[in-house]
């Protein structure tokens, strides 16, 4: 799979570490969070078969992380943009 | 049924004489218990259920042909090698059912007990494997530490002074070995439908019909059957199908892909796995290597993978035993598995009323065959679990009782 990276153009996916769904990245905050928002926040999955908005890191490139959208029914890739912190806890 | 004499007898009558080894009926509208999927756990639980519970009046809903999912495309290795207390004494039971398997289901399922041979390659690898095979024995089952000297007797050609990764020993399980996919997956099917059971093919599950928390049955693609007990067992369309119940599952799908040399001499004795990276081998009866390794690494729904693995698989193979370097390989193909998050299955209850749950086989499922239909016909007639399956419960993350063979933690990438 080729993935178009917004910085460094098309990259073949081997350079890059999945990271899994790209909901991951709302992590809960664990003091204020229950034992089951946790357990289905680390543990459950959609794992969606069509489109999937997933976290690929290019460990051996600029060490970015992308969002990348893939339908996991054809590997075809849809969309690639660079990941951001989510919008509350970002520092603008 | 396939005799010698009766190959010969209809070989010489032009092959005309063989009968379909299963009815193919159409559904009926009501049935006792419904199975989602025939890939080798739903017919081996058909088969538990009808044998050892006297439950007959069975669906088994295939939304394909039979034996086209991954019971027909993993690579044939049975073992009862594991360490935790939640898994051995239930692989052990899957071995011992292997070893009688044929007989029970009078069908020749081409089991053979070769041996699975792990390597290992520093001092710290060695202990572990130590303990491994000590807890293998506690379980009844029958493990052997091997030195290098040991191992060269048995594979001379495999590279042990290898600077990175010297061969130091292995643990090797003589009962282990590997046995014909396809078979077990007929001889199940054949055996269920002799007892009674519907085997429903091109029959696939569109909807659960919920009733008050309850599960009455299934919308399919051939109409709405209906049953007091459902059962799903599906593999790698486990997230999908117990979508459609509402209900979110510890896993991911991904793909794993499975290699086959061009047919060689006979060279390899049973399984050999390399400790070091990952790679496992055997040899088929017509010679041809089968190899894997890792799965692709991204989630997947598409039968088949991509390149990088190959690489590394081939990698892996190089670094033990060079001298298949020039061996070219012939085929390959990906089935897809169902990831749980500590590497172990579930077969379980479900939040539902009258909908059970059996997945999470990541690709350590082969072996499990016998044992998942065995437990899950258990405990779809009894309503409890089977003793040696009664850790794999949907539940167990919450209350941090993962079955992690590997001391990891949790991530959907282990086996
Ligand atoms: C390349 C590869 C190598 C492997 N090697 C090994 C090995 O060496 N040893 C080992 O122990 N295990 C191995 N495995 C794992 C093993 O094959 C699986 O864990 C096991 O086969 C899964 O159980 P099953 O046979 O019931 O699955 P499947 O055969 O996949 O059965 C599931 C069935 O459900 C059907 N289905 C899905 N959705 C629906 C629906 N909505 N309605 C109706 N039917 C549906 C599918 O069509 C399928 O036939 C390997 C797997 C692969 C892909």
């Amino acid at each position: 799979m080729i993935i178009n990276h917004p910085r460094l153009g098309p990259r073949d996916s081997a350079e890059f570490v999945y990271k899994g769904d790209a909901g991951l990245i709302e992590r809960p905050f664990g003091t204020d969070t229950s034992i089951e928002q946790m357990h289905d926040y680390a543990y459950l999955r959609d794992n969606t078969a069509g489109a999937h908005r997933e976290l690929w890191y290019h460990e051996q490139g600029d060490r970015s992380w992308l969002i990348v959208t893939r339908d996991t029914v054809t590997h075809e890739i849809l969309d690639v943009a660079l990941a951001r912190p989510p919008a509350d806890k970002a520092t603008s | 049924m396939h005799s010698a004499l009766r190959i010969i007898k209809e070989g010489l009558t032009g092959n005309k004489g063989w009968k379909p080894a299963w009815r193919k009926p159409d559904p009926r509208t009501q049935y006792d218990v419904i199975i989602i999927g025939g890939g080798g756990h739903g017919l081996a639980t058909a088969y538990y259920l009808a044998k050892e519970h006297g439950i007959t009046n069975i669906a088994v809903l295939e939304k394909g042909w039979l034996g086209g999912g991954n019971i027909g495309r993993n690579t044939t290795i049975i073992r009862s090698n594991y360490l935790l207390p939640g898994n051995q004494p239930f692989y052990e039971l899957s071995m011992k059912l292997w070893e009688g398997l044929e007989q029970d289901f009078n069908y020749n399922a081409m089991i053979s007990q070769r041996g699975v041979l792990n390597l290992f390659h520093s001092d710290g690898q060695r202990d572990a494997f130590v303990r491994r095979g000590n807890a293998m024995r506690l379980s009844g089952a029958d493990a052997q530490i091997l030195d290098a000297a040991a191992i060269r007797d048995i594979c001379p050609y495999l590279d042990y002074d290898n600077a990175r990764f010297p061969i130091k020993g292995g643990i090797r399980q003589p009962r282990g070995g590997t046995v014909r996919h396809d078979a077990v997956a007929w001889g199940y099917a054949r055996a269920a439908d002799r007892r009674g059971v519907d085997i429903i093919e091109n029959c696939e599950v569109t909807g659960f019909i919920m009733e008050n928390g309850h599960c009455l049955g299934v919308e399919t693609t051939r109409g709405t059957i209906r049953a007091a007990k459902t059962a799903a067992c599906v593999a790698g369309s486990s997230s999908k199908v117990m979508a459609m119940a509402g209900q979110r599952l510890p896993i991911e799908s991904h793909v794993l892909q499975a290699f086959v040399s061009e047919g060689l001499k006979p060279i390899i004795p049973g399984v050999i796995t390399f400790g070091a990276g990952h790679f496992y081998v055997s040899q088929s009866d017509k010679g041809g290597l089968v190899f894997g390794g890792d799965i692709d690494g991204y989630n997947s729904y598409a039968q088949r993978g991509n390149l990088p693995v190959l690489h590394d698989v081939c990698e892996g193979g190089m670094a033990i035993m060079p001298m298949i370097g020039r061996a070219r390989v012939l085929r390959m193909w990906g089935g897809i598995m169902d990831m749980s998050m500590d590497g172990s299955p579930f077969i379980d209850k479900t939040q539902t009323d009258g909908l059970f749950f059996n997945g999470g086989w990541c690709y350590g499922g082969f072996k499990a065959t016998p044992a998942s239909g065995f437990c899950y016909a258990h405990l779809i007639a009894t309503g409890r679990p089977h003793e040696v399956a009664q850790n794999y419960r949907l539940d167990r993350f919450l209350g941090g009782a993962a079955i992690d063979e590997k001391g990891q933690g949790a991530q959907p990438n282990l086996h």
